[in-house]
């Protein structure tokens, strides 16, 4: 409690030193000061001590006052749900809360019956039971999986909303451990034949989503995930199969999996062509544009929290990249001017969040802070109006420009990129 | 067995070296950052594990269609032919002339400038036979599949016209469709980030 004013100290001081207080006064004061002394003798809070506790049960729940959601669209039939990523500690994104993005709901699958048919330019066409996959050679990786529209609500400069949580802008983020067989291993097992530079990938769901991705990819670090945190994928998630591609954008990791075929060109679906391709100022659109680039994001203090207090307080947030690992978060208390190194906790993981923390004394005045990441290719989460510069101020998706909350004096934290531009 | 040689050979060509498209640490590494090799050393050549595919199982399920045609199926469509099928399957999403909505808009040919509200077949799909492969997959929404072939082209010649990019008399099918040229074929351009420092 660092602040001047307010500490009975100072009161009792400014007290005695006042001339002409009268004597009623004067003893008002002594009560006030016995009832303090009484309120502050020491309280313990209630005491579980003395009951015996719960028994064990099937499954946990969390507990009454911990009661995170992820957050709906309401305006429309949701096809998305995102992560109370100010909720959330350390990296793991708990997977009941992990955010969906669905192109045609949820199917229901029955795992016995689940087959995944890879084919097209192999040697040996072979249809994968959930049981088959499962023998082969298993990994686990912890990786970030982030839709490429998130954060997209806070680009264009007449959209810049005060009232806007980390939840509502970034909650397309979420960061697991992914346990499955690696799909070159697949592929080897099916002998890819020579000629072959892409494969499509397609799910289960009633829109079929399907993605085209590079042979290179799928033999690097592609997974064919059937874990996630400790237990089979969640439904959402992709039950019983999906395709992991760490650091790439989330619609290519296709879920609910049933049918890799591989090719020569790509397929140019509907979702690597009239979405998910980025417009460019140029007139051009991008696309395959499917790597996640550095990015960084204060989950606190983030609207709509109110800081109680001028002092201490640490400021949190995550970073990814998409190219590799993060190797540096600097934060800004002063609206940009000045940026200081953050704390990165490790382990620092390639293509998986990080959780950074910057220790700060707030004076009590109006400020913004901001976070920016950098990656180990050396590239530097930019401000949005590089990106306005490089992209124009009209496209869509990859938006991972710098993220601002402002501090007003009375504490209450709001989205603060308005502010900036 | 020549085969199952050359793609192992292929398998650890690609597998283990550095890829170009992003960073390669994790594929068959020796675990000096922590991360376990895709594949054990002692792997044999092929485990086993799954069955064949016979023609028959691939063709049950192989439904993707190339810009070059390759996956179209037999069967043909109208304008006019379309227009029925729009209305009777389309026209509560989209509208009674692609405009409406309350989804997405498909009809609309003025140069692509605000997203979302025109960003439509006329002018921003770069393949037509994409609309084929798409709504045999995905459409209509709550009655994906439903849509014969012959309807399937009959409404996509009808979307195209609408949106100006056939003539009234068209007839879609296998080997009109590919041909088709779209107003926005050419916008598109392959991922140029470059990575490292670069911001674009």
């Amino acid at each position: 409690m660092s602040s001047k004013d307010n500490s009975p100290i100072s009161r009792r001081a400014w007290l005695g030193a006042t001339s002409g207080v009268i004597a009623a006064g004067l003893l008002k004061t002594q009560a006030d000061a016995f009832k303090i002394e009484a309120q502050e003798a020491p309280v313990a809070p209630s005491d579980p001590t003395k009951v015996p506790g719960r028994l064990v049960s099937g499954v946990g729940q969390r507990a009454p006052g911990e009661q995170p959601q992820r957050l709906l669209r309401a305006e429309e039939l949701s096809s998305s749900s995102r992560s109370p990523l100010a909720e959330f500690c350390g990296t793991i994104t708990p997977s009941d809360l992990h955010f969906e993005r669905h192109h045609a709901g949820i199917p229901d699958i029955l795992v016995e019956e689940h087959e995944l048919l890879v084919h097209g330019m192999v040697d040996r066409p072979m249809v994968f039971k959930m049981a088959d996959l499962k023998r082969y050679p298993e990994v686990s990786r912890i990786h970030f999986v982030e839709c490429s529209g998130n954060g997209g609500g806070a680009y264009n400069p007449n959209g810049m909303r005060e009232e806007l949580s980390v939840q509502q802008l970034d909650g397309l983020l979420s960061n697991s451990e992914w346990t499955g067989v690696m799909l070159s291993t697949i592929l080897r097992e099916v002998g890819v034949q020579s000629g072959a530079s892409w494969l499509l990938a397609e799910g289960s769901d009633s829109a079929m989503m399907s993605r085209s991705v590079p042979l290179d990819k799928a033999m690097d670090d592609a997974m064919l995930a059937y874990g996630q945190n400790g237990e089979a994928i969640r439904p959402e998630q992709g039950y019983p199969l999906r395709l992991t591609l760490p650091g790439w954008e989330g619609n290519a990791q296709v879920k609910w999996l049933r049918r890799i075929e591989v090719t020569d060109r790509p397929t140019m679906t509907r979702d690597e062509t009239s979405k998910y391709t980025d417009p460019l100022k140029d007139g051009t659109s991008r696309q395959f544009s499917f790597v996640m680039d550095a990015k960084s994001v204060i989950t606190f203090p983030s609207y709509p929290y109110v800081l109680p207090d001028r002092g201490w307080w640490e400021i949190k947030g995550l970073a990814w990249t998409g190219r590799g690992k993060i190797t540096r978060v600097e934060v800004s208390t002063d609206g940009g001017s000045n940026w200081t190194d953050a704390e990165l906790q490790p382990p620092i993981l390639s293509k998986a969040t990080v959780r950074f923390r910057h220790l700060w004394e707030w004076d009590g005045d109006e400020t913004i802070i901001l976070s920016r990441a950098t990656d180990e290719t050396g590239y530097v989460q930019p401000t949005v109006q590089q990106l306005w510069e490089a992209r124009g101020e009209r496209t869509r998706y990859h938006q991972n420009h710098q993220r601002a909350w402002k501090i007003a004096a009375d504490g209450n934290v709001t989205f603060g990129l308005g502010d900036l531009i | 067995m020549r085969r199952a040689v050359t793609a192992l050979g292929m398998t650890l060509l690609v597998g283990c070296g550095p890829s170009g498209v992003d960073q390669a640490r994790s594929a068959g590494g020796a675990g000096a950052d922590g991360v376990m090799a895709s594949l054990p050393s002692n792997a044999p050549d092929h485990f086993g594990f799954g069955a064949d595919a016979s023609e028959a199982r691939v063709a049950l399920w192989d439904i993707s269609v190339r810009p070059d045609g390759e996956g179209l199926p037999l069967g043909s469509g109208t304008v006019a032919e379309g227009r029925i099928v729009f209305l009777t399957h389309c026209v509560t999403c989209h509208g009674a002339t692609g405009v409406e909505g309350p989804n997405d808009r498909l009809v609309g040919t003025e140069e692509w400038d605000q997203w979302p509200a025109s960003s439509t077949v006329g002018n921003y799909w770069p393949y037509a036979t994409t609309m084929y492969d798409y709504i045999r997959r995905a459409m209509p929404q709550l009655t994906p599949g439903i849509l014969t072939s012959d309807q399937t082209y009959a409404v996509i010649a009808y979307v195209l016209n609408l949106n100006g990019i056939v003539p009234d008399d068209a007839v879609m099918n296998a080997t009109t469709l590919p041909a088709v040229v779209m107003p926005a074929r050419d916008r598109f351009v392959v991922d140029n980030r470059r990575g490292g420092a670069e911001v674009r």
